[in-house]
């Protein structure tokens, strides 16, 4: 502090010397961090960037400048409209279901003594699985005539319900399957929020008046779960928008086009169709929207939430 | 306003007990303070009063009816945690009014939302503000109410406690050490806060310390607490003076009363290091007896020792302690099976002591307290029941 006070004319040539140093020495520090973001993120991109304004095709021997005619295309595709649509539609089932059902699983679970720890590696199993294994057993499931859900449908009297070859059922069947594969992740992260509440604040909640659960939950639980909540939010979000391996597995798009999602056509553009230089525009668009997301939700609920 | 009354109360938490009994009537108005070392069971025992916890057996009645069946804030107590268990993500102003939102609007008019269709909300709301600036004023924390609790120092965050407290005019303030995480000064300040706090609402407080200080300097009376029993209950000169047992006369008091071992001889007649005292006890011969004598009934014996009820040993010095006004001088007992004991002294009389000189204190008889080997208090037999004249302690 008191070196920077001082002014320059002062400064012998060792003290000058002695800046120098202290400057070498933190660039120097600081250029392992540097050269990994650069050539792990930065650089990535930048090849991207310029992949997305050319014709380039995988294998292909030469390419074209064709500027941000990618982009417009991309916009103008109805088929790429229609996967950002079921690519939303997913994202809106998806995260209240996986952030509202897991903070009530992990509510529930936390006031167990004995058997919380059971419960949480039975929520916590469909994460450690693979979920393409694990498509293949909810094929089985949801079978229109093989499947045991359909059977106690049948049972109940309620018709068979082909849940993935059925345009009107198909994403949001996907849906339940991404909530069934994030909610025991997100249960842990919630039920490491509620452990850090102090038992104290409910102990004097109970003198204060907050004897309903509703009470309890409204003054003191939700607000002082506020940075939880929002770090599960954010991180749901942007796992439901990159949804691919159940579409690729169970669905493959259809049925007519009703589960084709933003990083299927990708996909599909990229190493089906080869079309590199258009895959990477659309890849560009998927970026966009993760960020605007994300930036939007952490800018508009960090104000409400209390650190 | 009330009276608070603890019949037979018993807690055990899975194997381990806590409490084994215990019976407290405490007066309306009164300010009673349960002291005792960690794990004795005092906080077990307000938390049952408050009804944070739930007793084996035994019933708490407040205000002269029983308060089993009801939950914490139906029992009209209000409690002051150790942690001050602020909300923290709640100004001030809305801490202290939390428990007047909970008691005055019903569940639908506290809900977002629906909240906002309620016409009488915004009048009760009104009457809620009134009440707590009427609090704060009274706590100097007027100017604070927007503020939120972890930008307050803590003795603020121990103001607001307490407002949040006061705000519901409970019967019965209970207060579970909560001087405890302020610095000492600060500690020192608020005690007195606390006991005017205590006479100008005249409400019942009951207050639990590990800080025997605290204890004798606020209460009215002192119940102190071991292993889930009372011990001793009794003002704080009562228990100082004439306590009941050796685990009460070294908790209370500073520096830690002196024992010195001491032994019957024929007739029950004590016997101090060999030399015997006008002292009898009821007892057998042989029997030996701890004698607890405060730090300030010791003194430096001049010239010839004993003589007229005083009993004398020699000691060598090993420490000064320069509190200021006076010095605590800590004695070895040169070769003699015994702890140290320790000694006020003006700083006059200290600077006559030289250290590792070899010195001889004196202290009257009569301040000797008297302990079996159980620890349990005995009065020395009077007048004439042994050889030699026995002053009766004093009351």
């Amino acid at each position: 502090m008191t070196l920077a006070l001082a002014s320059t004319a002062g400064f012998t040539s060792t003290t000058r010397r002695r800046l120098w140093i202290e400057r070498v020495t933190g660039l120097g520090f600081a250029l392992p961090a540097f050269a990994l973001l650069l050539l792990t993120i930065l650089l990535p991109l930048a090849v991207l960037l310029w992949l997305s304004l050319t014709n380039y095709e995988f294998g292909g021997v030469d390419m074209d400048w064709v500027g941000l005619a990618n982009f417009q295309k991309a916009l103008a595709d109805p088929i790429i409209r229609r996967s950002l649509v079921n690519t939303l539609l997913y994202v809106a089932i998806v995260v209240p279901g996986g952030v509202l059902g897991a903070l009530l699983i992990a509510v529930l679970v936390h006031r167990r003594k004995r058997t919380r720890s059971f419960y949480e590696v039975v929520y916590f199993l469909p994460v450690t699985s693979t979920l393409i294994a694990m498509a293949t057993v909810w094929q089985f499931l949801l079978h229109p005539s093989l499947g045991p859900v359909n059977g106690l449908l049948k049972w109940l009297g309620i018709g068979p319900i082909a849940f993935l070859s059925e345009p009107s059922t198909a994403l949001a069947t996907l849906a339940v399957i991404g909530i069934w594969q994030l909610i025991g992740f997100n249960m842990i992260l919630f039920l490491a929020g509620l452990t850090a509440i102090p038992r104290d604040l409910y102990e004097a909640a109970d003198i204060d008046g907050c004897s309903s659960g509703i009470d309890r939950f409204l003054t003191i639980t939700w607000p002082l779960l506020g940075p939880t909540t929002m770090f599960v939010l954010v991180t749901t979000m942007i796992t439901a928008f990159k949804i691919f391996d159940t579409v690729a597995v169970m669905t493959r798009g259809g049925p007519v086009g009703s589960t084709e999602v933003l990083l299927y056509n990708i996909y599909l553009e990229g190493f089906q169709y080869f079309h590199t230089g258009y895959a990477a525009a659309l890849t560009f668009i998927f970026l966009a929207f993760i960020l605007v997301f994300s930036a939007v939700q952490t800018f508009a609920l960090d104000k409400k939430v209390h650190y | 306003m009330a009276k608070v009354a603890l019949s037979s109360i018993a807690k055990s938490f899975g194997p381990t007990k806590v409490l084994g009994g215990v019976d407290l009537d405490i007066a309306d108005g009164e300010f009673l303070t349960l002291v005792g070392p960690s794990g004795c069971g005092k906080s077990t025992l307000i938390r049952i009063i408050a009804g944070l916890e739930h007793q084996n057996a035994g019933s708490v009645a407040i205000g002269g009816s029983s308060v089993d069946h009801l939950r914490p804030h139906e029992r009209r107590v209000a409690m002051v945690f150790q942690s001050y268990a602020l909300y923290p993500h709640m100004s001030v102003g809305a801490n202290i009014a939390l428990p007047l939102t909970m008691s005055r609007l019903k569940l639908w008019q506290r809900l977002p939302l629906l909240r906002q269709l309620s016409a009488q909300r915004r009048s009760v709301m009104r009457g809620i503000e009134a009440d707590v600036e009427a609090v704060a004023a009274q706590l100097q924390l007027d100017h604070l109410l927007a503020r939120k609790p972890a930008q307050l120092s803590g003795g603020q965050r121990q103001r607001v406690a307490l407002g949040r407290a006061m705000v519901r005019n409970p019967d019965v303030f209970l207060m579970d050490e909560p001087l405890s995480n302020l610095d000492a000064k600060l500690r020192v300040h608020m005690r007195t806060e606390l006991a005017e706090l205590h006479k100008r609402l005249g409400a019942t407080f009951i207050y639990v310390t590990h800080d025997q200080v605290e204890a004798m300097t606020m209460s009215d009376r002192v119940a102190m607490m071991d292993s889930g029993a009372v011990l001793q209950l009794g003002t704080p000169s009562q228990l100082y003076e004439k306590p009941a047992s050796l685990k009460v006369a070294q908790f209370i008091g500073s520096p830690t009363i002196n024992l010195l071992p001491a032994a019957t001889a024929a007739g029950g007649r004590l016997e101090l290091f060999g030399r015997p005292l006008a002292l009898a006890v009821p007892l057998a011969q042989g029997e030996a007896v701890a004698l607890g004598i405060r730090s300030e009934a010791l003194s430096l014996v001049q010239g010839e020792p004993g003589g007229n009820g005083r009993a004398w040993f020699s000691a060598r010095l090993r420490r000064k302690e320069n509190l200021g006004s006076e010095y605590i001088l800590h004695f070895d007992l040169a070769g003699r099976d015994a702890a140290g004991v320790t000694m006020r002294a003006t700083p006059a009389a200290a600077a006559g002591v030289n250290e590792a000189a070899e010195v001889t204190l004196g202290f009257d008889e009569t301040a000797a307290h008297i302990f079996a080997a159980d620890g349990e208090r005995i009065e020395p037999r009077g007048q004439g029941a042994a050889t030699g004249s026995v002053v009766p302690l004093r009351a």
